[in-house]
């Protein structure tokens, strides 16, 4: 079963492909005029750019692809980029947001 | 919590849904505090079912005076409920009791919640529940399900003894089994007092086995019957101490692996928590009968009106219902919390605990440090700990009023 093996912390790096697991809802709350992350007894309050990351979280994209697509939409230096991006989905790992 | 905050923090936890949790830096800020037209909404919504349940935890949460089955609301009056949540706001539903697997239309409960858009999650003490029941409940739109245990495994006659319910431990892990198989997330959820604290480590790892997202290690807050049973589950200082210790370590250690949650127990805390995240501020809780509180134990309190879901609308209650508004914001706070820099912080603790001890609910809860009952409260438990534990007084229809010889009456002497 798909429980067997993961007990350990998954680490995030620039090849990682997250994704958020079925049961986090990255929802839009039209009364409160922002995005919300649903989770088991947490909700999270995302900003733009958390937002935008986590909808480029398919599992296919690496963490990579996607510095690199907020670097060209930003127009910002891709190693900034990729290592605030890295630091927010090792934070959300971490908190069972996304997993790799 | 402090060491990746050095950088930009593009995700802040936000209100918390069930409340009672220690607040740290992040999890401070509000959903709430944007938009105009739904400043005031509710985030979580605690539908106790029934207060039916096979169980006797002698610290249930539930009211001395359990509702009676044939006081329920109907299924159709539970969907409408649901509707009701949605539309005003509310984020995440917590279906719980009693025990709501006794309820036979659960899954059309959960159906129109997650159809209405709702995070639904199921608590349970899961005893009832069978792999075919979970799958239907998954299918329906279950989102999460947290299982309350008592102890670990191999400590199981303790915790049939705890729950008052044979194989109960066994059948909790049989289920915590099926859910993971069927993919869903999984909390465990650990009430802890003196019956069960020396095994706060292994039932972090025993959480940790049973493939669990989130294990709640929650010390029991002495309300109900657990005030009822307090000298029975008062842990010591030191146990408690010790506790908190090795919470923290296992933070450390499976950080990534398994997210723990603690509810530390008020009577050795410094400052009282921010019970309910605040009263009407971001809870809501509709009791088997429809009755709407702003927490599961505001009917202890005197003097605090209740509508009902049978007679107003969720959205109405919710903004204008006296025992809402009530305690609602700081405007009723007298000193020392009136201006107290915490305010808004812990909100003066808890309106209940206030009442129950002091006999005024605008009363600092004695929880906090600043207030004058403080010291003469901890005392209590520094005593009770000490000496020989008392028969649990179970949690069952009735069963709250017989036995009142032996005890100890609780604190509350001079205010």
């Amino acid at each position: 079963m798909a429980d067997a093996a993961p007990r350990t912390r998954a680490m995030i790096d620039a090849a990682t492909r997250p994704v958020m697991p079925a049961h986090i809802k990255l929802r839009h709350d039209a009364g409160r005029g922002r995005w919300l992350i649903l989770a088991p007894e947490r909700v999270f309050d995302p900003d733009d750019i958390a937002v935008e990351v986590l909808k480029l979280c398919d599992g296919q994209r690496t963490v990579a692809d996607i510095a690199g697509v907020l670097a060209k939409e930003y127009n910002a230096p891709m190693e900034e980029i990729s290592a605030d991006i890295t630091a927010m989905l090792q934070d959300l790992a971490d908190k069972g947001v996304v997993k790799t | 919590m402090s060491d990746e905050n050095t950088t930009h923090v593009h995700v802040k936890e936000t209100a918390m849904p069930l409340g009672a949790r220690e607040p740290t830096e992040e999890s401070t800020a509000e959903v709430e505090q944007v938009d105009i037209a739904c400043a005031r909404a509710p985030v979580g919504l605690l539908a106790e079912l029934t207060h039916r349940c096979p169980l006797q935890c002698p610290y249930c949460s539930n009211p001395l005076e359990l509702e009676r089955v044939n006081t329920e609301l109907t299924t159709e009056e539970w969907q409408k409920v649901m509707r009701q949540a949605a539309g005003l706001g509310i984020l995440q539903i917590h279906l719980s009791g009693g025990e709501p697997t006794i309820r036979r239309d659960l899954e059309d409960i959960v159906k129109t919640a997650a159809d209405a858009g709702l995070y639904t999650n199921l608590i349970t003490a899961a005893v009832l529940l069978t792999r075919e029941r979970l799958e239907k409940l998954k299918e329906a739109g279950l989102d999460h399900v947290q299982i309350s245990i008592q102890d670990v495994d191999v400590n199981a006659e303790n915790a049939d003894r705890i729950a008052g319910y044979k194989g109960g431990s066994a059948k909790k892990k049989e289920v915590a089994g099926w859910v993971r198989e069927l993919g869903m997330p999984l909390t465990i959820n650990a009430p802890i007092h003196r019956a069960n604290i020396k095994s706060v480590e292994a039932i972090i790892n025993y959480a940790v086995e049973l493939g669990a997202d989130r294990v709640e290690i929650a010390h029991v807050q002495y309300y109900a019957w657990a005030l009822k049973n307090r000298a029975a589950l008062m842990p010591t200082r030191e146990e408690f101490m010790a506790s908190a210790k090795l919470v923290e370590k296992a933070r450390e250690k499976l950080k990534g692996v398994i997210v723990i949650d603690a509810v530390v127990p008020d009577y050795y805390a410094k400052y009282p928590k921010p019970c309910m995240g605040g009263w009407g501020r971001g809870i809501i809780n509709v009791t088997p009968s429809g009755r709407v509180l702003p927490c599961h134990a505001a009917e202890s309190i005197a003097g605090l009106e209740f509508d009902n879901v049978r007679d107003k609308p969720l959205g109405d209650i919710w903004l204008n219902g006296q025992a809402f508004q009530k305690y609602r914001g700081t405007d009723w706070m007298k000193e020392p919390c009136r201006s107290c820099p915490r305010r808004e912080i812990d909100y003066g603790g808890c309106r209940c605990q206030a009442f129950a001890l002091t006999g005024d609910a605008a009363n600092t809860d004695p929880a906090c440090s600043l207030s004058p009952l403080h010291a003469e409260w901890a005392k209590v438990a520094e005593i009770e700990s000490h000496e020989a534990a008392p028969e649990f007084i179970y949690r069952r229809p009735g069963g709250a009023t017989p036995k009142t010889s032996a005890k100890k009456a609780p604190a509350a002497t001079d205010a």
